[in-house]
């Protein structure tokens, strides 16, 4: 091809060579998908399946590892810090969706009010989710500053409400439930900003309709706003799941799986013992156990939410 | 009766107005106004933080610390010329365009391919490509640092350049596809009538209609790879290569001294060229984010 294309040839002869070739159809169709279907089989797929070998090996960084059955996971079957980052993960992700989900519809409907500066708080407001994850949790980090929150200054200082600092990293139920605050501050934007283009697309003759019926604002909201909804809703869902489940920056920038590694989430622990611990046999072992979970995850909140879509008998697509 | 009905209404509609607006501000405008105040009030500490000198910063009893009482950009000096910090940014800055320009490039090829050739299978294609995007990086770090140091690529950007297009590929391919959709076929057709070669449709006509979809791939694209952290925290390890995330982490924070100003300033400005990008182009951005979603 390239000597072909570089040889002086004439041009019109060569022009309709290569424009015959590039025109057939199944030539172009496998130009065209070339790049991104190449990257990723290299980058991903044979990763994804490089990932299963090593968790059944003792690959350790710069040895290659042998072949040692399922001796990784019946290790990490008797490590409790294994259970109890699996325990984590699994609080983590329950917690935090939920309070995304339930404060992002709010925000949502609240945007989907009649207002002023609309445009302009719809892009301030989803600001936190655009900013590089690390940065924002390096600011919690600070506002989770033992000694000079901010958090603790308002209760104590101002409010008068406690007399002591609240200690936010230093004890295990402490830091776990500020490293979900955290989660849940940023994932509130998103959620918001993708069910208000689900609000909005919802029909204002449905709530006429329902009016006329005497519905309440509450009817209104069960029965037009919820089912109206629930398409986008399983999507958001599931990606949020997906990826509030696999996190690993929020952890890892405020408390790096600290105090004595109680919050570990998976995606931390297999970092810790994969990367800095050199194990990693070890650390893919944890990565490939998290696989089960997200497809769980996945399949209970897409199906489960998109069932509805084809039970109205829409179509498929 | 009537009567009665009939007027009070009209006595009453002041403080009925009054009731609706109060229950409009308690209903509405406050919980708005929370929502902003807590989703800002982050970037509004870093600032305060970044501005305090030492001495402000740790004295809440003399200072008030909502606010800054003598500004000092000598956190900002730090960051800038006494660590690496101008060198991370261009790093960050060379490998964000760089893998947006290549996965820009090589969804728009595959969006073509899956929504306008309608080859046998594109669905299934399509379907592959969607999953790709819902593995997330976390599971495939680890094997992917030894293929990383397998090809000689570990510390180095082209490390980070070659693997971003993992997840941006697939979403931007997606949110093209979506695109797509939306240019009417028939404009190819009369091309095509008229003579016009595949290739030649595709730069001439379906392209140039793709531009707005293009920018919100490739705005996407930039602010992904920008914020991208656990490839870039694994697989580099100088200083002098790092991103901006990564290095704000582990090299501004150094032993259990912690400078805050300094690290304020570093998060701050980590942020603003995002942000900048972002609004830009924030309608592109809100509009094919709800797109890609309700697709």
């Amino acid at each position: 091809m390239v000597s072909l294309a570089a040889t002086p040839e004439p041009m019109v002869r060569r022009d309709n060579w290569l424009t015959r070739l590039f025109d057939w159809k199944p030539f172009l169709v496998a130009v065209c998908l070339a790049p991104t279907v190449g990257l990723l089989i290299v980058f991903l797929a044979y990763p994804l399946g490089l990932g299963f070998w090593l968790a059944f090996t003792d690959a350790k960084i710069g040895r290659a590892g042998q072949y040692i059955g399922l001796d990784n996971f019946v290790s990490l079957s008797r490590d409790p810090i294994f259970w109890l980052s699996v325990g984590n993960t699994l609080l983590y992700t329950a917690v935090a969706t939920i309070g995304k989900f339930l404060l992002g519809l709010w925000l949502a409907l609240l945007l989907n009010e009649r207002l002023p500066f609309k445009s302009l708080i719809r892009a301030v407001v989803l600001v936190p989710w655009i900013v590089p994850t690390v940065l924002s949790a390096m600011a919690f980090w600070w506002i989770y500053d033992p000694q000079f929150s901010i958090i603790s200054y308002l209760f104590k200082d101002v409010l008068h409400w406690r007399t002591t600092n609240i200690d936010f990293l230093g004890t295990p139920w402490a830091a776990r439930f500020s490293l979900i605050a955290a989660n849940i501050w940023r994932g509130i934007p998103f959620v918001a900003i993708c069910l208000l283009a689900g609000l909005q697309t919802i029909s204002p003759s449905l709530y006429e309709a329902a009016m006329l019926d005497g519905a309440t604002g509450w009817q209104r909201f069960r029965h037009v706003t919820v089912p109206m909804l629930m398409p986008v809703l399983a999507v958001v869902l599931t990606f949020s799941v997906i990826f509030t489940f696999s996190d690993f920056q929020l952890v890892y920038a405020i408390t790096r799986g600290g105090p004595v590694n109680t919050t570990h989430l998976m995606a931390t622990l297999a970092f810790q013992r994969g990367i800095p611990g050199g194990q990693l046999g070890e650390g893919a072992a944890i990565a490939v156990a998290m696989i089960p979970f997200l497809v769980a995850a996945t399949l209970v909140s897409y199906f489960g939410l998109a069932r509805r879509k084809w039970q109205q008998g829409e179509s498929n697509d | 009766m009537t009567d009665l009905a009939l007027s009070p209404p009209q006595a009453r509609t002041p403080p009925l107005r009054w009731i609706n607006a109060y229950r409009r501000f308690v209903t509405i405008y406050l919980p708005l106004a929370c929502f902003v105040i807590v989703l800002l009030f982050p970037f509004y500490w870093m600032t305060v933080t970044m501005l305090k000198p030492n001495e402000e910063l740790y004295n809440y009893k003399d200072y008030n610390p909502f606010l800054v009482h003598s500004p000092t950009l000598q956190n900002v000096w730090k960051l800038f010329f006494e660590t690496d910090y101008p060198h991370w940014l261009v790093n960050t800055m060379e490998i964000a365009v760089a893998a947006t320009v290549l996965s820009v490039a090589a969804s728009v090829l595959a969006a073509y391919a899956i929504q306008r050739l309608r080859f046998r299978g594109a669905q299934w294609v399509g379907l592959a490509i969607y999953l790709a995007y819902l593995v997330p990086p976390s599971i495939l770090f680890i094997p992917l640092a030894t293929i990383v140091v397998k090809l000689g690529l570990f510390d180095s950007p082209l490390a980070l350049i070659l693997t971003y297009p993992t997840f941006l590929a697939p979403f931007c391919t997606w949110l093209l596809i979506g695109y797509f959709k939306s240019i009417p076929f028939e404009l190819e057709e009369c091309a095509m009538i008229d003579g016009a070669t595949r290739l030649q449709i595709l730069r001439k006509i379906t392209l140039p209609l793709a531009v707005p979809g293009l920018i919100s791939a490739g705005i996407f694209a930039f602010t992904l790879s920008w914020n991208e952290f656990i490839y870039a925290l694994a697989f580099i390890q100088s200083s002098e290569n790092k991103t901006v995330p990564v290095a704000v982490l582990t090299q501004l924070v150094q032993g259990d001294d912690y400078q805050w100003g300094a690290l304020m300033a570093g998060a701050l400005f980590g942020s603003v060229p995002v942000a900048l990008f972002y609004s830009f182009f924030v309608d592109y951005y809100v509009s094919s984010l709800t797109g890609a979603v309700k697709e």
